[in-house]
């Protein structure tokens, strides 16, 4: 039988650095590891990523697998997938993390099912149960209204971790680790990559603000689905469970209801300010400050005097 | 282009969060008073991606869910929007599945419809929110698989798909037969029109047990399942929040701007 052993992540890069979801596997893959008393695996799949592999192991890889390759550049199921599967089949680890983006929502469930073995997605805790040393996924489920506590009894234990809710490991330079690299075959599948459009919104990102509104004014601009699907913002601006995760110092939430779908997408957020006309709006019970009223009538008064408070 | 399209019937999830609950003795929800359950959100939109095409190319639209008896009204419904058939797997044996043991089944009985060159899902189920299932299937069937995805067009026989990332979206070419799953950028979704309504009434939907589909028992369902729910609760929110109030509109937009300079927000 196959003795499952160690946690392998799959680590992303994005413009020549470390993803920041990086970072957060490498927070919780290092404790994980650690609880179990075994070695944390990075995988790091892409084109001229190989100088990130020394960034892993300052974050807390043991080894590190390297897969630089100009024709993975852009994340693609199949040579994922086939990457993914053959380190699991050497490394055997016991637990699988990947981040809730563009590429783990993807792959962690082929992975998963490639590996006969089940998978909890965008999970916001993570843990090892000392009775049997089988890991716990805490995730939200309906919309965020309920936590649901799963365990796979099958190995490995696949699961995805939505952004912004681990701690990021800190960077140490005088860790040392084992740098592989892994051979690519990219093998013929029935999808073509034909291009990327980069849709930019200008301004500051969303997952990177310190302000967000979800009305025109000062810091960044983010939305709910209907005002996104409507038109009057673009898709890339839809805060919430299949949107952005953002976590800035200020949220300011402008008639929007505080359905759940919405505001799991902000639990990141230090501090919350609702406005809006109706005084029963759930939204409320997720701010520190609150004000009833109608924002067309609110929001000039109040964008003078934070003006007026800022200059003075 | 022959379609298959994978519904689930779900709690409606704009039900309001205070009429939201879970029996701790069961770990399942307690479905809200007077609250119907719906067609998954996204499942509706992956019937409308699935009639696009047919309305332009011709072709059957097979929906297909796995359900209690009354998941029986999400093919109603898929059917009243324009899809042709309707199969429901239904058996006790299915239950209280995972993403596994329910894409296992969906896999088998897609199997045995034998004929499709597309297979179509919702990106999650808006219920568990797991988006695993569409792909799930798409390694049992050995399907290439695209996800989330805003667009589908035919053309020469391929499939021209645009799949959204976090700045933006691919384009991208897939062979049939694929799977792909669908968010809600495809944008809006048809109303049933009362002559769909009419006609879904008429059309005969397909029954498939655990037999019919050549699984057994043990392949399915909770016993199939490879993770287990050990707990579901609501989580605690205090709600702490600091309503702001003034004499008139711009009084309490001047206390709130003080107070946010004071606690330091701003
Ligand atoms: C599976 C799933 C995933 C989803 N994912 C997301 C997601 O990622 N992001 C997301 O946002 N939604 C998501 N949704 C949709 C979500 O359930 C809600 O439908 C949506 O968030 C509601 O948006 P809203 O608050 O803008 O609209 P509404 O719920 O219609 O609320 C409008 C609010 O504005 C207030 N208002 C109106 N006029 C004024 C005024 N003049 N002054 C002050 N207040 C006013 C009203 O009192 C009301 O509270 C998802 C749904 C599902 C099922
Ligand atoms: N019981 C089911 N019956 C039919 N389709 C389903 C079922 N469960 C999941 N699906 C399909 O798989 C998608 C993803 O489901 P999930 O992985 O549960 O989030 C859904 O949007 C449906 O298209």
């Amino acid at each position: 039988m196959t003795e499952y052993r160690g946690v392998l992540i799959c680590s992303e890069a994005l413009q020549g650095s470390l993803a920041a979801i990086s970072w957060e596997l490498l927070g919780i893959g290092r404790k994980l590891a650690n609880d179990l008393g075994e070695e944390l695996y990075a995988f790091l799949p892409g084109r001229g990523v190989q100088p990130l592999a020394q960034e892993l192991v300052a974050g807390g890889a043991d080894k590190v697998f390297v897969a630089d390759d100009p024709r993975i550049e852009y994340y693609q199921t199949d040579s994922y997938t086939a990457l993914m599967d053959g380190l699991c089949r050497q490394l055997s680890p016991q637990i699988v993390l990947m981040g809730q983006t563009s590429l783990g929502r993807d792959l962690a469930p082929r992975l998963a099912f490639r590996q006969g073995t089940g998978v909890a997605m965008d999970c916001v805790e993570l843990s090892i149960d000392l009775q049997d040393r089988s890991l716990l996924q805490t995730r939200p489920v309906y919309g965020g209204n309920a936590l649901a506590v799963l365990k796979t009894e099958t190995k490995p234990q696949v699961a995805t971790i939505r952004p912004k809710s681990m701690t990021e490991a800190q960077r140490d330079t005088s860790r040392r680790g084992e740098v592989i690299s892994i051979p690519v075959n990219v093998p013929p599948g029935g999808v073509n990559f034909v291009k990327k459009v980069t849709e930019e919104v200008e301004g500051v990102k969303l997952e990177d603000a310190e302000i967000i509104s979800s009305s025109p004014g000062g810091g960044a601009w983010g939305g709910t689905r209907p005002v996104c699907d409507s038109g009057w913002l673009p898709a890339q601006l839809q805060i919430g469970l299949t949107g952005k995760m953002v976590s800035p110092n200020l949220y300011l939430v402008v008639a929007a209801s505080g359905s759940s779908q919405h505001m799991a997408g902000c639990s990141g957020a230090r501090n919350i300010v609702a406005i809006n006309k109706d005084p029963e709006a759930n939204v409320f019970k997720y701010a520190r400050f609150g004000v009833v009223a109608d924002y067309r009538q609110l929001l000039p008064p109040l964008t003078e005097k934070c003006k007026e408070l800022l200059s003075g | 282009m022959d379609i298959i399209v994978c519904v689930k019937q779900v709690p409606d999830p704009e039900t309001p969060p205070a009429s939201f609950r879970i029996d701790p003795g069961t770990n399942k929800v307690i479905p809200a008073q007077g609250i119907a359950p719906v067609i998954s959100t996204f499942d509706e939109l992956a019937v409308e991606a699935a009639l696009r095409i047919k309305d332009k190319h011709g072709g059957k639209v097979t929906a297909m869910t796995l359900g209690p008896e009354s998941a029986r009204d999400v093919l109603k419904h898929a059917m009243a929007m324009g899809a042709d058939e309707g199969i429901h797997l239904l058996d006790a044996a299915f239950g209280d599945g995972d993403g596994w043991a329910t894409a296992y089944a969906l896999a088998q009985a897609i199997k045995k419809v034998g004929r499709y060159d597309l297979v179509l899902c919702g990106r999650q189920a808006a219920d568990w929110d797991a988006g695993q299932v569409g792909l799930g299937i798409a390694e049992f069937l050995n399907l290439p698989s695209v996800t989330p995805i805003k667009k589908v067009e035919v053309s020469d026989g391929k499939l021209g798909v645009e799949r959204l990332v976090a700045d933006g979206f691919e384009v991208l070419e897939v062979s049939p037969p694929a799977l792909l799953t669908v968010s809600n950028e495809l944008g809006e979704p048809r109303y049933p029109t009362l002559r769909g309504i009419m006609m879904a009434a008429r059309k005969q939907v397909t029954t498939w047990n655990a037999q019919d589909i050549g699984v057994e028992a043990s392949q399915v369902g909770a016993r199939g399942a490879r993770t287990k729910l050990l707990r579901l609760f609501i989580p605690i929110r205090e709600s702490k929040c600091e309503i702001v109030e003034g004499e008139d509109v711009v009084d309490a937009a001047t206390k709130l701007a003080l107070r946010l300079r004071e606690s330091k927000i701003i």
